[in-house]
């Protein structure tokens, strides 16, 4: 649907965008799904008469050098891509159910159902973001599961905020008035009328808050809160590279550069996306 | 205004209710009972529940709640397991380091941002909007925390320009007065340990400062186009008036509004972008303390922090509300 909406009226800038982007997130999905096939080492196997090895570029057999314990960074660094991408997708997968379904119901029903989703909206929104999160680890402990809740904790409200706002447009066009004349349930004007025309824009914020949820996964990872420490992650990585940040560069930037090209692809993309579907939520930022 | 500030002051008194609520659950969930947590493995069960009976564990969940509320609302945060001190004074005492680092992050920010916003938005499709647009990218992109890391890898590891951790050189800074150094040594007259201040302050507030780079020069580029297309700006220009001074007089002002919200936004984001950017560079504030506590499973200190920030960025979001009126003199509540 995008490519055939990418045709020649695209203007150059955008093209650039789409491009971009497109090859970067299509080059992290080969990465996430391909891992274990392309990897050229076990990432958590340790030759500890290998440590702190410096890359060698296109010889040798370690192209991004090795880390305190051996272990080769490169392949860890694929290894963590598949980390990284399934946090994120599981987030934005979950937060956008949680987000539209109380998006939609709150601007449908309006009431009572409205004031509660709104007053919770409002307190989760609250919390400086990423500190919710950091409470919520904190509290419940590591692991898979609760970084995953940690990180929907606040993500879902993007969408509930949006949707919202849409469906109260939606709500009183011509064509619902006329299903609901025609006698049509309120779950079935939810899920045949409202739902489809909202899927454009959550798109474009499901995109944003992927770019937001991987740079939050790393940065709970950095502060050791993230998954247990055996997983590798481009946040783990980080955190045990900056403190070989004297002798060992490259421990330092490689995890930090596949955090960044990661984001940047992935909101190149959303811009380009939003820019197309939907050029109202320009201002909306990606925040 | 003043009874408008006063509504939306009451109405942040149920929000802040259920904040408490909420992280007072979180603490309940909390894997293992602060009793067994506290008292060494050798305590018998006898000392365990008369430890229980006299922290009021043994009392149900809603009484021990109401009590956790009222000593919370008068300020008295309990007693922190790591410092053996009240958790209000271990946080009174950070506290000055992450304000000098988060207002040093806002300076550098409004500094970048609006001019280069501003400058992208008079030649829109220029070489200069094109760099604007692709530094607001990189801002947005940038983890702060890997920021962080290649500025101390760059100028502290191989320029050796500047330092990588801390808030001063030992022995260079007068007595605290404010807690602030820059203040301090301001207030002083001592320029070494200002200059000593500074250079600590640079990088961190460097990278803190960079994603809200981002994320506000795109809000002023497109806030000043949008002011751009108003009538007034025909009439300023008609009058003969310098286009500079149509940009940043007439213009700027107007579109301030958004600029200013996304600033009150992301003090949010700087919040809790300084408890890692604390972490990258041992910056002595509250939020490399939070992570302290976390690790020491200090559940005290780490339930007051959470409660302190949240409260803190509530109050903020009040404040820029009521700054709306002062920009925007046609803004009545």
């Amino acid at each position: 649907m995008v490519e055939r909406a990418g045709g020649a009226w695209l203007p150059a800038r955008l093209r650039i965008k789409v491009f971009a982007g497109g090859f970067i997130v299509f080059l992290l999905l080969v990465v996430g799904t391909l891992g274990p096939l392309i990897a050229p080492h076990d990432p958590n196997v340790q030759q500890l008469r290998a440590t702190l090895k410096a890359p060698t570029w296109f010889t040798g057999n370690h192209l991004l050098g090795t880390d305190n314990l051996g272990r080769d960074v490169l392949s860890r660094i694929i290894y963590g891509a598949r980390v990284s991408l399934l946090v994120a997708f599981a987030v934005v997968v979950i937060s956008g159910f949680v987000g539209v379904s109380l998006g939609v119901i709150s601007g449908y029903l309006g009431g009572k159902a409205d004031f509660a989703i709104q007053k919770l909206v409002e307190v989760m929104w609250a919390f400086p973001p990423l500190l919710l999160a950091i409470a919520i680890l904190a509290f419940l402990g590591q692991g898979l599961f609760n970084l995953i809740l940690a990180l929907v904790a606040q993500r879902w409200i993007q969408y509930c905020r949006v949707v919202r706002g849409q469906t109260l447009a939606l709500k009183n066009r011509d064509f619902v008035a006329a299903t609901q004349a025609l006698g049509a349930s309120k779950a079935r004007i939810i899920c045949r009328h409202i739902v489809p025309n909202i899927v454009q824009t959550s798109l474009v914020v499901g995109t944003f808050a992927m770019a937001s949820a991987i740079i939050a996964e790393a940065s709970l990872s950095f502060l050791g809160l993230g998954v247990p420490p055996e997983i590798p992650t481009w946040g783990t990585m980080l955190a045990d590279g900056r403190i070989y940040i004297s002798t060992a560069w490259w421990l330092a930037l490689f995890p930090g550069l596949a955090i960044f090209l990661t984001v940047l692809g992935i909101n190149l993309l959303g811009d380009a996306l939003r820019d197309m579907l939907d050029p109202r939520l320009k201002r909306a930022g990606s925040v | 205004m003043a009874a408008y500030l006063v509504r939306r002051l009451l109405g942040t008194v149920p929000v802040l209710l259920l904040i408490t609520l909420l992280v007072f659950l979180l603490l309940q969930a909390a894997p293992g009972d602060p009793a067994s947590l506290l008292l060494s493995d050798e305590t018998s069960a006898a000392d365990v529940a008369e430890a229980r009976r006299r922290w009021g564990l043994d009392q149900p969940v809603h009484v021990q709640y109401l009590k956790f509320i009222t000593t919370a609302v008068t300020g008295d945060l309990g007693k922190s397991f790591r410092f053996a001190q009240p958790v209000s004074e271990v946080i009174a005492a950070r506290l000055p380091a992450t304000l000098e680092l988060a207002t040093a992050a806002i300076v550098v920010a409004i500094a970048l941002a609006i001019p280069l916003g501003v400058w992208a938005a008079a030649r829109p499709n220029s070489w200069v909007d094109n760099l604007g647009t692709g530094f607001g990218l990189f801002g947005i992109s940038m983890p702060n925390f890997w920021l962080g890391i290649m500025l101390i890898l760059l100028f502290a590891g191989q320029f050796h320009l500047l330092p990588s951790a801390g808030r001063s050189t030992y022995g260079v800074a007068g007595p605290e007065q404010t807690g602030l150094y820059f203040l301090d040594s301001l207030l002083q007259q001592n320029w070494p340990a200002l200059k000593d201040a500074l250079l600590h302050l640079t990088l961190p507030a460097l990278a803190l400062g960079t994603n809200m780079v981002g994320i506000l020069m795109r809000v002023t580029r497109s806030s000043v186009l949008d002011a751009l297309q108003e009538e007034y700006v025909v009439t300023a220009r008609a009058k003969g008036l310098a286009e500079r001074r149509v940009v940043w007089r007439h213009v700027l002002r107007n579109a301030l509004i958004p600029i200013v919200t996304v600033v009150g936004l992301e003090l949010g984001a700087l919040l809790s972008g300084s408890i890692i950017v604390e972490t990258v560079f041992a910056w002595p504030g509250l939020g490399s303390l939070l992570i302290t506590g976390i690790t020491a499973r200090d559940y005290p200190l780490v339930t007051g922090l959470v409660l302190m920030y949240t409260a803190a960025f509530v109050i903020i979001n009040l404040a820029i509300d009521a700054l709306y009126g002062v920009i925007d003199p046609r803004i009545r509540y």
